[in-house]
């Protein structure tokens, strides 16, 4: 009974986590480490959280009505059409997102159900054979169609794993653009003299445009109403089914086929399955482009479409659903507003500018670079124009920042050969910096900056088909860099 | 032996090229018994599983399931027919939740089709609740290792001792009759490898689950089982109760070697 002799409470760890959370210590609280450290910092948390808090259908709501509203903010027919392509490269995201996101499987033959579907739609309504279907019955027939051609692309290949099956379906890829190119003059039994399909390298032109019980799409505006229409059905209906036992029997067979199987689920019918929802997707997809084009060319089908979509999936973060739509629209706009010189010049600096921050450590080697770049500029600009001014007679034009760099980036007239020889020159720089260790590496990264501005401002900025594939490759690998799991992807744990 | 064996082997055999894995074995497991299978490596005890789940084909014998033959299913049918197994090395859907990973095994019972799942029809709605129900019944079933905040974490997130508890789940989710059970106590400490050696006989009492399990721990094997059957290079060389078959000359010899050789 002696209460003297009661021994202190020994401190309790203070108890910092919300109200109702799990103790310090306790085995759920050292569980939940990681949201405590994800929770995210500073001025950007607070839109964060309320973003976290819109509910999914708001979302997709809000996008939704924004994107509809882009004919009435735009004037410009070029905008709404930048608005459909978005749109459809949304669609066409999706139902990679089913494949390669959900199912695992590398289907690199994906573009051929996409034509498949453009083509379709538009041998059954142009005058290639005067057939002029109703658009009612023309796009579930092509739909339904290109899940079958999905199946018996997936009947061959389904037992194929990574790899194999890649080049199999890539395989199939080039057969469709071969095919497409040379199916103008085709023998068809009991039928006198050769037989053109797809119209050989001109395609097929003068599609017709949809219309759906007597209400025809006339304008492009229609059709980003009608594309964001179907949209919003494929982008539900494959939350649902994601959320269902299909797919999580997908998810569980791109983990591991081998558990999948023998937890009772059908492997192989699953991965046809998945070609088949994948397939359905893009021929629909393809019925709208035809339309929306009037028209339809091989190479509209080609390796470079299946290489963005694959950057848009890959890019917004595989298996997301939102991810792949993000994607799709920051390439699809950002491959637009490359187009002009000046967008890629602002990316280009910006993106060696991002660089340097993100990679030069610390902060004195940055400032020592950028001043020491500066510097360069104006002497190597300042030593030319006395020794060979003819070096630097051309003018930069292109706004503010074009006249910012006028008086410093070496520029002649006629700029292609000095530009050529500087690009072997960078080339060259970039070899030797990545051998180099220490000041002399840091030493060399001044003029390799300076040959970069060079290169970019007598060579590429007058190519801008092939500047803007090249920044959005030098963008992917930075951002790739940063979060490899894509913007709205989840990190993936392959072996722990 | 009354009853009918559940699950049947006879005259089983399988080869990999020239080498003879399991040859001629009869095995046979009793409605709600606990059958170790033991044997040193390379004894043809996961392949024994293989066979069974229909992973591998056997080269010889019929495999029956309530005398009627699974050789020639695919796994996936095996597993519908009442057979469901674990890994020895653990084979989880890595990426997904815990309650994801055993909701997932409930497809080949359950019948939802796209369309319905689509469209979220009153039936799909049902099933998808049942799913649920199960899987979490499932989970509670070890204890509050693998509830509450536990559910909605990936597997990856899951301790060593979680995981092979998480594969248990998983394979109860596939509503089976009997259960493969491949060394669920490897790597465990000793007072998990207790807890694993329970859980096993709840699974019996409260399940009411056939278990046929594979096993190295001795302490384990001598908890659970009702009868052990030792393999050695694909063949049994004994079968009977635990004190039985450690005694057996056979078994010690598979083991340690041959007792001429050890003195000599």
């Amino acid at each position: 009974m002696d209460e003297h002799r009661k021994e202190p409470t020994p401190p309790q760890p203070p108890d910092t986590t919300r109200e109702g959370g799990p103790r310090i210590g306790v085995d759920e609280w050292v569980a939940r480490s990681g949201e405590r450290i994800t929770r995210r910092a500073g001025w950007t948390a607070p839109a964060a959280e309320a973003f976290e808090r819109v509910p999914p259908w708001a979302r997709l709501a809000l996008v939704v009505a924004l994107a509809a509203c882009v004919p009435f903010v735009s004037d410009s027919e070029y905008v709404v059409r930048v608005a459909v392509n978005t749109v459809l490269f949304g669609l066409l995201a999706l139902g990679l997102n089913v494949v390669v996101g959900y199912a695992g499987l590398l289907d690199l033959g994906y573009v051929a159900f996409y034509g498949f579907g453009a083509y379709a739609y538009a041998i059954l309504s142009s005058n290639q054979f005067d057939l002029h279907w109703p658009t009612e019955l023309t796009i579930p027939v092509v739909v339904v169609a290109s899940a079958l051609l999905g199946l018996l692309l997936g009947l061959p290949s389904r037992r194929l794993l990574g790899d194999y099956l890649a080049i199999v379906t890539l395989f199939f890829a080039q057969i469709f653009v071969v095919l497409t190119t040379n199916a103008d003059r085709i023998n068809v039994p009991f039928v006198d003299g050769p037989v053109d399909f797809t119209g050989g390298p001109n395609g097929i032109a003068g599609v017709d445009p949809m219309s759906f019980f007597g209400i025809e799409l006339s304008r492009v505006e229609h059709y980003l109403w009608f594309s964001l229409v179907v949209f919003t059905v494929v982008i539900v209906g494959l939350h649902l089914l994601n959320e269902s036992r299909t797919g999580r029997a997908w998810r569980a067979l791109r983990e591991d086929p081998l558990a999948a199987e023998l937890m009772s689920m059908p492997v192989n019918r699953l991965k046809l399955l998945a070609f088949m929802f994948g397939a359905a997707v893009a021929g629909l997809t393809g019925t709208i482009f035809a339309s929306v084009q009037l028209g339809v060319f091989p190479q509209n089908f080609d390796l470079p479409l299946l290489i963005t979509l694959y950057a848009m999936v890959i890019l917004g973060g595989a298996g997301s659903l939102p991810g792949v739509v993000l994607g799709a629209a920051v390439i699809t706009i950002s491959l637009e507003l490359l187009r002009d010189p000046g967008n890629a010049r602002l990316l280009f600096y910006g993106a060696i500018v991002l660089g340097l921050l993100a990679f030069m450590r610390p902060w004195t080697k940055l400032a020592v670079v950028a001043a020491g770049t500066v510097v360069f500029g104006f002497v190597a600009y300042f030593v030319v124009d006395a020794v060979h001014p003819a070096w630097t007679a051309g003018s930069i034009d292109g706004g503010g920042l074009g006249g910012l760099l006028d008086g410093w980036v070496i520029h002649p007239e006629s700029s292609v050969r000095l530009g050529n020889g500087a690009f072997v020159l960078l080339v060259a720089a970039v070899i030797a910096l990545s051998q180099l260790k220490g000041r002399w590496r840091l030493a060399l990264t001044i003029p390799t900056l300076y040959l970069a501005a060079v290169v970019w401002e007598n060579r590429l900025v007058f190519e801008p088909s092939v500047t803007r594939i090249l920044l959005l490759g030098a963008l992917l690998i930075m951002l790739m860099n940063a979060r490899p799991q894509g913007l709205m992807g989840t990190s993936r744990v392959e072996i722990v | 032996m009354a009853a009918a064996p559940i699950l049947e082997l006879r005259g089983v055999s399988k080869s990999f090229g020239g080498l003879q894995v399991i040859d001629g074995l009869d095995l046979h497991v009793n409605e709600n018994e606990i059958v170790s299978v033991i044997g040193p490596n390379g004894a043809g005890k996961t392949t024994l599983f293989n066979l069974i789940t229909g992973v591998y084909a056997p080269d010889a014998g019929d495999i029956l399931l309530d005398g009627e033959s699974l050789v020639g299913l695919p796994p996936h049918q095996i597993t519908r027919r009442g057979v469901a197994r674990t890994f020895q090395t653990l084979r989880l859907f890595l990426n997904m939740t815990v309650k994801e990973n055993v909701m997932a095994a409930a497809y080949g019972h359950t019948k939802a089709g796209v369309w319905q799942s689509m469209l979220r029809t009153p039936a799909a709605r049902r099933e998808e609740r049942m799913i649920r129900e199960l899987a979490e019944e499932k989970l509670r079933f070890f204890g509050q290792r693998l509830m509450g905040y536990r559910w909605d974490q990936p597997a990856y997130s899951l301790s060593y001792a979680n995981r092979r508890r998480l594969e248990i789940a998983r394979a109860m989710a596939t509503n089976p009759r009997v259960l493969l059970l491949d060394e669920p106590a490897a790597g465990m400490n000793p007072k998990e490898t207790h807890e694993i050696t329970e859980l096993i006989g709840q699974l019996r009492t409260e399940g009411g689950y056939t278990i046929l399990v594979i096993e190295h721990d001795m302490h384990v094997v001598e908890g659970i089982s009702d009868r052990v059957v030792a393999l050695d290079h694909g063949v049994k060389i004994a079968e009977g109760s635990f004190e039985a078959v450690a005694t057996d000359d056979r078994v010690v010899e598979a083991y340690l070697g041959t007792k001429a050789a050890a003195t000599k």
